[in-house]
């Protein structure tokens, strides 16, 4: 191809990707008004627990966790793996990358915000929420930063910051693209957000600076965030909590379920959105090797704690532990281990069902569906059955305490379909940089002068 | 400054001995009645959600016809190292010099953090605002705060009592003396069974049967260091 016919390319891919930021079709609308009344029926559900009570939940002692924990671990997996797989593709300058990081980055984003609400959601006092933070008080009362719950306070502003900052370097150019294409009350949005971009050699060379700092911070970032959640867990006394995988095994856990959730989204917003011609089967089967790679870590992870478990055989932990094996747990424990670990294997092993989008998506749906229970049966197993057997008890999740968890769903979901209309789900400038100069070219950094 | 000894401080412990306990449960009671424990109702109760800062777990040794029941009762530690004070993300619950695993309600968000790491499964939550039925309202100890919603509570060694017991020693210029502070399900117990005392007095009751080689801690091995000792001839 030569570089004339290459940059003829342009105005199509303008066209195909900021197509469904100038056209909204009327199911679209449709679906968001189902979204919205969802989320208000959760947001109606949890002022309804404020003002009665935490108690219409069907949390009991000693069960003092129960779903929101448990979502809470969920979200922040799912945000977790969408910016580390990201940062992870960019850093390693994987050319394929181009068309899903801006999905992986934008679900990030969303997911965490979904996580934090629900501490919020959890806490007996909402009202008296600031006590968490660390604000000057006459009583010179300051948060106890010896708990791992202010640990993970911090990782999660962390992870929300610079979430936030990745997400919003590689859009620059793209604003000034829309900037100048998208009329209405959008171009003087798209004028602030750009931030004067105009494209100059300077700008480009601050802008891959920038995100040539930020890339490995974020890996590393991401590392530490979901070893803290893993260890809001490990450093408690409850038997199979107390346990030093849990770190590295939420981050595996994470990086699963993230992964899983990247595919559908991806299968979704290809078919939405007509983009075909820039993600590929190519692109489902990629992702489909590192999905079958987390597959078998998710697995080692369960093999290594259970092993260890067994062998040593102490009776409080091997006790819980026995619950998921053939105990009272045992539906679901191995529901997981075959939504997630058994079918994920099975289909991924095969290259036809890895270029098969809509095969993909059922698995990543298959994963995210098996480590939602398995992380419900890390929290509550164990606080059910304490060393104490005259406390063991038992719980279901109250009518309440569903609604919010649907419309968090709803929320998560419908805060995605709002930012795909005001931002093109496909960073426009990485797939032109990618059409124009080709083949990986590694060395283009700082002295690559171009425009857009 | 005069006598040291009346500025040591105290370490408030109890000693339980299961060789006495009848599993009478007016422990419970007195306690509820003494620190405005809310009444959870049967339906509470079912859910497990019925508040007891003590409690009075049953056992049942041997087979059919020959079966015996034992009762041990269960409240607050008082752990020396208190796997719940660590966790708490506001400081609501921290430890006093007394040696009280105390509880700020106050200060209390509602993590439940502590509820979680308790091994002893002692720490209660308001799952609603309590309500008592007429005239039970009447009744309320008004040396002790009425929780509300959303807030952990537990087991204080009906710290209000203690520190009436203080104000009394220091305004006479002593230390407290033994059988001078007896929390309400001591006071009640109808065999002796629950003896409270100050265990750096090495003269007190406590400290006598703390000595006894039948004591033991609950789940000493998980070095919480547990401010109460149990009593059981084995």
């Amino acid at each position: 191809m030569s570089t004339n016919e290459r940059w003829a390319q342009i105005p199509q891919i303008n066209h195909d990707l900021l197509m469904p930021l100038k056209q909204t079709s009327r199911s679209y609308w449709v679906i968001v008004g189902l979204l919205v009344l969802a989320t208000m029926g959760g947001a109606a559900g949890w002022v309804y627990q404020i003002e009665t009570g935490i108690g219409q939940t069907n949390l009991h002692k000693p069960i003092f966790w129960g779903v929101y924990i448990g979502s809470f671990l969920y979200w922040i997996g799912v945000s977790h793996s969408g910016t580390l797989i990201s940062s992870l593709l960019r850093l390693s300058g994987v050319e394929w990358r181009r068309p899903l990081t801006r999905t992986a980055e934008l679900m990030a984003v969303s997911a965490v915000l979904v996580s934090v609400l629900f501490i919020f959601v959890h806490l007996g006092r909402p009202w008296r929420f600031y006590y968490l933070i660390p604000y000057p008080n006459h009583r010179m009362i300051w948060p106890n930063f010896r708990s791992p719950l202010m640990w993970d306070a911090g990782a999660l502003l962390v992870a929300a910051v610079v979430s936030l900052i990745y997400v919003y370097l590689p859009m620059i150019p793209d604003f000034a693209l829309m900037r100048e294409r998208i009329g209405g009350w959008r171009t003087r949005l798209y004028a602030g957000l750009a931030l004067g971009w105009r494209g100059s050699q300077t700008q480009w060379r601050c802008l891959n600076r920038a995100l040539h700092i930020i890339t490995p911070l974020l890996i590393m970032v991401m590392v530490v965030v979901h070893s803290i959640v893993g260890w809001d867990l490990a450093v408690a006394l409850v038997p199979r909590w107390h346990s030093t995988i849990m770190g590295p095994y939420f981050v595996i856990g994470a990086l699963h379920s993230g992964l899983g959730m990247i595919v559908v989204s991806l299968f979704l917003l290809r078919r939405i959105d007509h983009l075909e011609p820039y993600i590929t089967p190519d692109h489902f089967d990629k992702m489909g090797k590192w999905l079958l790679a987390t597959t078998l870590l998710w697995a080692y992870m369960h093999f290594a704690e259970g092993l260890v478990l067994w062998y040593g055989n102490l009776p409080d932990q091997w006790l819980v532990f026995r619950l998921y094996l053939e105990g009272l747990y045992a539906a679901p424990y191995w529901s997981a281990i075959v939504l997630a670990f058994g079918a994920p294997l099975l289909a991924l092993s095969a290259p036809s069902i890895r270029r098969q989008p809509a095969a993909l998506a059922l698995v990543g749906l298959s994963i995210n569906l098996g480590i939602y229970i398995e992380r419900l049966l890390i929290v509550i197993p164990s606080l059910g059955h304490p060393r104490f057997p005259f406390m063991w008890s038992d719980y279901l999740p109250s009518w309440i305490e569903v609604t919010i968890l649907v419309g968090a769903l709803a929320f998560f979901v419908l805060g995605y379909l709002l930012v795909i209309k005001l931002v093109p789900v496909i960073a426009v400038w990485e797939e032109k940089e990618d059409r124009i100069y080709g083949a990986p070219t590694q060395s283009r950094g700082a002295d690559a002068g171009r425009t857009v | 400054m005069g006598d040291t000894s009346r500025h040591k401080p105290y370490k408030w412990e109890m000693a339980v001995d299961l060789d006495r306990c009848t599993g009478c449960e007016a422990c419970v009671v007195a306690c509820r009645a003494e620190n405005n424990v809310r009444i959870s109702g049967e339906a509470e109760a079912a859910e497990g959600r019925a508040i007891y800062w003590i409690r009075i777990e049953r056992r049942w040794e041997g087979t059919y016809p020959d079966v015996r029941v034992r009762f041990l009762p269960v409240l607050c530690q008082h752990c020396g190292e208190a796997p719940c004070e660590p966790v708490c993300p506001v400081y609501a619950s921290y430890h006093t010099p007394d040696g009280l695993n105390a509880q700020v309600y106050n200060r209390c968000v509602g993590v439940r953090y502590c509820g979680n790491n308790c091994p002893y499964v002692a720490r209660q939550f308001n799952w609603f605002d309590p309500q008592w039925d007429e005239p039970l309202a009447n009744q309320l100890n008004p040396d002790v705060t009425v929780r509300s919603n959303g807030v952990m509570e537990k087991c204080t060694f009906c710290v209000q009592r203690i520190r009436q017991g203080k104000e009394h020693a220091e305004k006479e210029g002593r230390r407290v003396k033994d059988g001078d502070v007896t929390p309400a399900c001591a006071q009640t117990c109808p065999t002796s069974a629950l003896v409270f005392g100050d265990r750096n007095d090495p003269d007190s009751r406590v400290s006598a049967l703390a000595r006894s080689d039948r004591g033991f801690h609950l789940l000493a091995e998980l070095g919480t260091e547990p401010a109460i000792t149990y009593l059981k001839k084995v």
